[in-house]
């Protein structure tokens, strides 16, 4: 295995693991802050370096659904999209799940409308969390492009059978040029294989029907196959972790400590403020205060019982969310961990902090402030949920 | 509740899928029908004018002639009775067949 360093945005991490996968087909529909991804995958088709079929279509309705009938006919698929194409692909999202079909999905983080924005906040992939989807967030470019690449066996690994999605923030990675240590083609190929699906509509030597009416007879059936599949992940994403180590060399991570052992005060945030909130935790250990970061990755299947012992003895925890769920107990990852917590029997502090809405900035003396002011609460306060960064 | 003697989540095939070709024939749709053709064949003149109208291929042909209807699969939806030119198709209540 060779690697090289480059310098590249989030985008073209995201479309060079692409292009070294080299899908079948990949059908897409721009969006901001998507478009970059396809912008840079389209020049690889144009040039002759994939054999991807690139499907332009009307919509992003019309994406997932091109993605969905290649993908049963048994191609390789990959695409990409953001907020409101997420969102327009809504219904065929839950298609490709409950069809069981291994679709890899880059999602570039972006606030749903209304009002309108471009920048990134997860309401668009947090509305999909219960779509039968995996879901892995990615707090860099790095992340991304080797996520992308482990997500296709993931995807397509025989007792899962499930559509991946990968999640990095809008603008601030897909935009923002980091280095990336890419892996060279060949490795890449060996690593993630020939797709060969057991049951695919252009085996005509063994015709099957895909996605017919399913009623009260068997549909329940289904979906607990389906909470079977995505849950399996569980056990075979640490085996293939193991896999990829041995062919790269390298550490996958799906749940991360960062100088967690004697932390007392705790900060749980996925993606891109995980990176901010690492250089908070540097700078405030240098001033001996014991504070810690916990970076989900992985958040379908949900890592509940790795997440509580993670912050098992820790005196206080603040989950940041970058969504929120209106009228629930809080924000997606606060409800999550706060009902893993419910087994334990000694539980931390824990509140909510909303914060980075619509790409409302949040910089490192942001989450200095919050870790200053979780440090002086002493009891499990009332209110749960804070609105951080947002005028009164 | 469910019905025990279908099998369960474990053994059927995953996302829906249909593994046999055209086995569609084993799913009896005739108990959906409420309305029976019923076919007089003095007046029937064997156009196969409803043979080629029915969207359920529910109108068997022996010896080239129109034979009766498939009730295991015949839905009800009265379009032989409609597209026949002789009227000699009559739909008629499903619940006046029941014993
Ligand atoms: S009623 Fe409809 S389904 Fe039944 S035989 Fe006539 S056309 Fe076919
Ligand atoms: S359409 Fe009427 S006349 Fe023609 S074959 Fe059918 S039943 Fe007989």
């Amino acid at each position: 295995m060779t690697s090289k360093i480059n310098a590249m945005t989030g985008a073209e991490a995201t479309a060079e693991a692409m292009r070294q996968v080299n899908p079948d087909v990949v059908p897409a529909y721009p969006i901001t802050p998507q478009t970059p991804v396809m912008h840079a995958f389209a020049s690889f088709v144009s040039d002759g370096l994939v054999d991807s079929e690139l499907i332009r279509v009307e919509s992003e309705h019309s994406a997932m659904s091109a993605a969905v009938g290649a993908s049963a006919a048994g191609s390789r698929v990959m695409t990409a999209t953001s907020a409101n194409g997420l969102a327009l692909m809504f219904e065929i999202v839950y298609i490709a799940s409950s069809t069981r079909l291994p679709i890899v999905m880059n999602v570039v983080n972006r606030a749903l409308s209304g009002p309108i924005n471009i920048h990134c906040d997860h309401s668009d992939s947090m509305a999909c969390r219960d779509s039968g989807w995996i879901q892995i967030y990615c707090e860099n470019a790095q992340e991304v492009y080797e996520t992308s690449l482990f997500a296709v066996r993931l995807a397509e690994h025989c007792d899962i059978l499930l559509p991946v999605m990968i999640c990095q923030d809008g603008f601030i990675i897909s935009h923002s040029v980091e280095r990336v240590e890419t892996f060279d083609d060949e490795s890449v190929r060996s690593f993630i294989g020939e797709y060969r699906p057991k049951h695919c509509l252009l085996d005509t030597d063994n015709p099957i029907t895909i996605g017919p009416l399913d009623l009260f007879d068997y549909y329940y059936e289904h979906k607990r196959q389906q909470a079977e599949a995505i849950n399996n992940a569980r056990e075979i994403i640490p085996k293939l972790a193991a896999e990829y180590k041995g062919h790269f060399g390298k550490d996958l991570n799906f749940l991360e400590s960062y100088k967690m052992d004697d932390a007392t005060d705790v900060i749980v945030v996925m993606s891109s403020t995980a990176g901010t909130t690492k250089a908070v935790v540097d700078k405030l250990r240098a001033e001996g205060k014991k504070v810690g970061l916990l970076k989900p990755r992985l958040f379908r299947p949900f890592p509940a019982h790795e997440i509580s012992l993670a912050l098992k003895g820790k005196r206080m925890v603040a989950v940041l969310d970058r969504s929120d769920s209106f009228g629930s107990m809080g924000g997606p990852l606060f409800s999550e961990i706060r009902s893993a917590l419910y087994d334990e029997a000694e539980k931390p502090i824990i509140i909510n902090y909303i914060y980075g809405l619509g790409g409302r900035e949040m910089m490192l003396d942001d989450i200095e402030g919050i870790y200053n002011e979780i440090s002086c609460i002493n009891s499990q306060p009332e209110e749960k949920v804070k609105y951080f960064g947002v005028r009164e | 509740m469910s019905d025990e003697n279908k099998p369960g989540w474990k053994t059927i095939p995953i996302g829906g899928m249909i593994l046999e070709a055209g086995n569609a024939e084993k799913y009896k749709t005739g108990d959906w029908r409420t309305f029976r053709p019923q076919r007089d064949h003095d007046k029937c003149t064997n156009c196969m004018i409803c043979f080629m109208y029915c969207p359920d291929s529910a109108i068997p042909l022996k010896d080239e002639k129109v034979d009766g209807f498939d009730y295991d699969h015949c839905k009800g939806c009265g379009i032989c009775a409609k597209m026949c030119p002789v009227k000699c198709i009559e739909m008629k209540d499903e619940n006046d067949f029941k014993d």
